[in-house]
């Protein structure tokens, strides 16, 4: 009993503390002889260097016909270049304790690589073959095809890919973000050696590139062995893709899924990094659903109603488009009340914002969980470019929760009554959800 | 001078040894029995403060599987912190991040947090070590959560399913055998008093491993450690003694079916040691599992995707960080038009043909070990997984300087250790294969 009183006390005194210390990453931007430019944060502790390349080609530039061709190259190119074939170039990278790969999304194709300071040369130098000069031969090729195929197959009966496919589709009707980043079975068939060529020609691009390093390498070592890696590659002006159209039309869309358990996704348009109410935007997503376990979702769908292992909410954003949403996995017959309480939450957000004690709590977690995100060299180099290809400055890491910090509860009870829009969500549900019609028209 | 210093401990840690990079690890032990173990990582101003209870899944009573994991969720709905708002929510609100997870042999709570707020999580989480007090109806609803977690988990996906058939088949006395969340029947019959039962009988310091990480000295968090758990009395700990296998006769086969399945696969595991019981052979497993399994230099790799395209992935693992057993397995996944007949062929024609050589070449060995070395160090650069690493170790029973010697011990494998441990291991008797396929037979 007495321990409560003093566990309360020492909770209130824990909690008027001044708000934690910013990230330590001293961030350098540079330019090297070659005209890259880089951010650096030099680090010694480790004798390590961790890069990452953010290339501003994604799969929203493939042709319809080929989608998943972007994704194919990229898992590609670490099976052979050169005069190295699959099995020579993982032995070569193996003997340096060079680990790399490459990733498609939709926007943007990304490169992370973790080398030793001691093999940095060579790393780099076989690095510079991946990404220069890869092999794409047949047998490598074709196990590519296989793994992607399969994965297409397993998507079929997958509950999540099917929900998250499904949104897309209906949100993005005419657009590259309504497909799949693997594409469908037919169009992963009619991949080629040149059709991957033209893929890598397409992303590999110093046109809109971003560079991040994090490690035991000083600026002029640093810029010297971005010259080395990119020289080679194109810079070319691309055309920019407008933004992507929404459609109009929002209609509840039920996927058949054999699986007891139904999973929903409740989509609408979301909120650019430019609006000047982002972080606004930001703060209340968070109070509505995000990160930890104290949000209204998670309380009203979990703790209050047990409807629900996982609920949340999310803000999505890609270059052209930028969507909020939630997401909930429940019993088929249950999943109706949960998305029925989700459509609640959506709309008393709207209707009477947030407290002055949530605003207060969501500051504090999202300043104090901003450098825990940041705990590695992996980590802060891909930030790093993340923030470049954004157009955030290069002290962003530092100077970010100060923009938190100056969120106002009238900016947040702003940006919910103009954001939020129940009646625009998207609902689409995978699984044998039972009573869902009645709820969809009781809520429009 | 520090980048020569560097070169040369790089250049020694590929060609022979260990970390490059080793943060400063010390222990402390109170009188009340709490062990600590601090790491110090100053890269970046946060801590990882991880508390390990000696008590997992295969310490509950028969009749009552799950319950080890729902306690692990109640601990969460302590009245302590009830009134704050909850747990979590009290360090969201101190701007940090908080989880936990439940395995057969050990509970772990977290957080991570700037590096000044330790000693607040230290108060919340020495509370809830001390006593835990649960509303019933709050109990009950949190049962219905992990209903929730378990069809996410298990019924809503054909390999979770899979993968508990086989594991309850492997296991002939043992409680490996019974799955961590719990049986669905089981579950639904657990009654609070179970779980505060449990509570009381091992949640203790003298149950209990703490392990801090992150940017912190070892004298603060001694001191810290003394003050917010020094005066909560031992519970009279007693090892743990689990029931053992008896020798296992005859080879098991399971077969799942499931119409949602678009990916067939084959795996066989086998029984295995542990780090904890046999180190040596262990790493030698360790070692095995690698030259057959990964990589495309791999001998699966090699024969199944390389030499023959039949299948779309292959690979091996071996599981050796548990108390009492490991699992060494092989697993392939056939392509469109390959039956699970002819790969399983395939995956024991590489089996038997490994076992009738003289084993792994000199450049199977180095190769094997340079790809572990490189894990290594790049593993010094996550303080979770160096936290989980000493945690796990010492919670399962491994002292610190069985936990350190672990490099030098997988260093020492040569050729023969691996032949020896794979004819002892490699045995049909002490397996389950497993094969997971739709109802129409993709075998055709």
């Amino acid at each position: 009993m007495s321990r409560r009183v003093a566990a309360a006390a020492a909770l209130a005194l824990a909690l008027v503390l001044p708000p934690p210390a910013e990230a330590a990453a001293d961030v350098q931007a540079i330019e090297t002889p070659g005209g890259i430019e880089v951010w650096l944060v030099e680090a010694s502790e480790i004798p390590m260097v961790a890069l990452e390349l953010r290339f501003g080609g994604g799969a929203a530039r493939e042709p319809a016909e080929l989608a998943g061709v972007t994704r194919m190259m990229a898992g590609l190119l670490d099976e052979g270049a050169g005069d190295l074939d699959a099995a020579a170039f993982e032995a070569a990278a193996d003997g340096l304790a060079l680990r790399f790969g490459a990733s498609a999304g939709r926007d943007a194709v990304s490169v992370s690589a973790r080398m030793l300071t001691g093999t940095l040369d060579e790393s780099v130098e076989l690095l510079r073959l991946a990404l220069t000069d890869p092999r794409f031969d047949a047998d490598a090729v074709e196990r590519a095809r296989a793994r992607q195929l399969s994965s297409i197959r397993s998507a079929e009966t997958d509950p999540g890919e099917l929900a998250s496919r499904a949104w897309r589709a209906a949100l993005f009707p005419d657009d590259p973000y309504g497909r799949r980043l693997s594409g469908e079975a037919a169009t992963v068939a009619r991949i080629d050696r040149a059709a991957l060529v033209a893929a890598r020609e397409r992303a590999l691009d110093r046109g809109d590139l971003a560079v991040g390093i994090v490690g035991d390498v000083t600026p002029d070592e640093a810029a010297a062995l971005v010259d080395r890696l990119l020289a080679d590659l194109p810079e070319t002006e691309r055309d920019p893709l407008g933004p992507a159209e929404f459609a109009e039309a929002r209609e509840l869309e039920v996927v058949e899924l054999d699986a007891p358990q139904a999973v929903a996704r409740l989509v609408q348009e979301g909120i650019g990094r430019d609006d000047p109410d982002f972080f606004a935007a930001v703060v209340m997503e968070h109070v509505l659903g995000g990160g930890g376990f104290s949000s209204r979702l998670t309380q009203e769908v979990r703790v209050e109603r047990g409807l629900t292992y996982s609920v949340s909410s999310f803000l999505g954003r890609w270059d052209r488009a930028a969507v909020l949403g939630a997401q909930v996995a429940s019993d088929n017959a249950r999943v109706a009340e949960a998305i029925a309480v989700i459509r609640d939450e959506w709309a008393r957000m709207r209707e009477t914002g947030v407290t002055e004690e949530e605003l207060e709590d969501a500051k504090r977690y999202l300043t104090g969980a901003w450098p825990l995100a940041f705990d590695s060299n992996a980590k802060i180099a891909s930030a790093l470019a993340g923030f470049m290809s954004e157009g955030l400055p290069p002290d962003y890491l530092e100077t970010r929760n100060a923009l938190v910090e100056a969120v106002t509860l009238e900016d947040v009870n702003r940006v919910a009554a103009r954001l939020l829009a129940p009646e625009r969500l998207q609902v689409v549900v995978v699984g044998r959800p039972e009573g869902l019609e009645e709820t969809a028209d009781a809520a429009d | 001078m520090r980048r020569l210093l560097a070169l040369a401990a790089t250049m020694i840690a590929l060609a022979a040894g260990p970390a490059a990079a080793d943060w400063p690890v010390t222990t402390f032990t109170l009188d009340n029995g709490l062990e600590g173990v601090v790491i110090e990582d100053r890269r970046a101003p946060v801590a990882t403060h991880m508390v390990f209870y000696r008590v997992g899944g295969a310490d509950e009573p028969v009749g009552r599987s799950g319950l080890a994991h729902w306690l692990e969720h109640l601990m969460f709905k302590d009245a302590d912190t009830a009134a704050e708002g909850g747990f979590s929510a009290l360090v969201a609100a101190n701007g940090g991040q908080d989880n936990a997870f439940t395995s057969p042999d050990v509970t772990a709570y977290f957080q991570r947090i700037a590096s000044d707020r330790l000693g607040f999580v230290m108060g919340l989480e020495a509370s809830r070590m001390r006593d835990l007090e649960v509303g019933e109806a709050e109990a009950l609803t949190e049962r219905d959560v992990i209903l929730e977690e378990r069809s996410q988990r298990v019924e809503n996906d054909p390999s979770g399913r899979f993968g508990e058939q086989r594991t309850a088949a492997m296991y002939l006395n043992h409680p490996y055998g019974r799955p961590l969340i719990g049986w669905r029947h089981e579950i639904a019959q657990l009654r609070l008093a179970d779980a505060l039962a449990f509570h009381a009988r091992h949640y203790g310091p003298d149950n209990a491993v703490l392990v801090v990480a992150g940017d912190v000295d070892p004298e603060t968090v001694e001191r810290l450690a003394r003050e917010h758990y020094g005066d909560i009395p031992p519970i009279g700990a007693v090892p743990r003694e689990r029931v053992a296998e008896p020798p296992h006769a005859a080879p098991r086969r399971v077969v799942y079916e499931d119409a949602r399945v678009r990916q067939p696969y084959v795996i066989r595991e086998f029984l295995a040691p542990t780090r904890r019981t046999e180190p040596e052979r262990a790493a030698a497993l360790e070692m095995l599992a690698a030259v057959l399994g990964d990589g495309l230099n791999a001998r699966l790799q090699q024969a199944l995707t390389v030499e023959r395209e039949l299948a779309v992935a292959t690979g091996a693992w071996f599981s050796g960080s548990t108390r009492d057993y490991g699992e060494f397995a092989v697993y392939a996944a056939p392509q469109p038009g390959v039956s699970l007949d002819e790969i399983e062929a395939a995956m024991d024609e590489v089996l038997e043909t490994f076992l009738a050589s003289d084993g792994p070449s000199a450049e199977e060995m180095e190769r094997v070990k340079t790809r572990w070395r490189a894990s290594w160090i790049y593993s010094q650069d996550s303080q979770a997984t160096l936290a989980r690493r000493y945690g796990l170790g010492l919670a399962i029973g491994m002292t610190v300087e069985e936990i350190e010697a672990w490099p030098e011990t997988l260093e020492a494998v040569t050729a023969e250790d691996v032949m020896e441990a794979a004819r002892a291991v490699l045995r049909p008797e002490t397996s389950v294969t497993g094969r997971l396929r739709s109802p129409e037979g993709v075998e055709g």
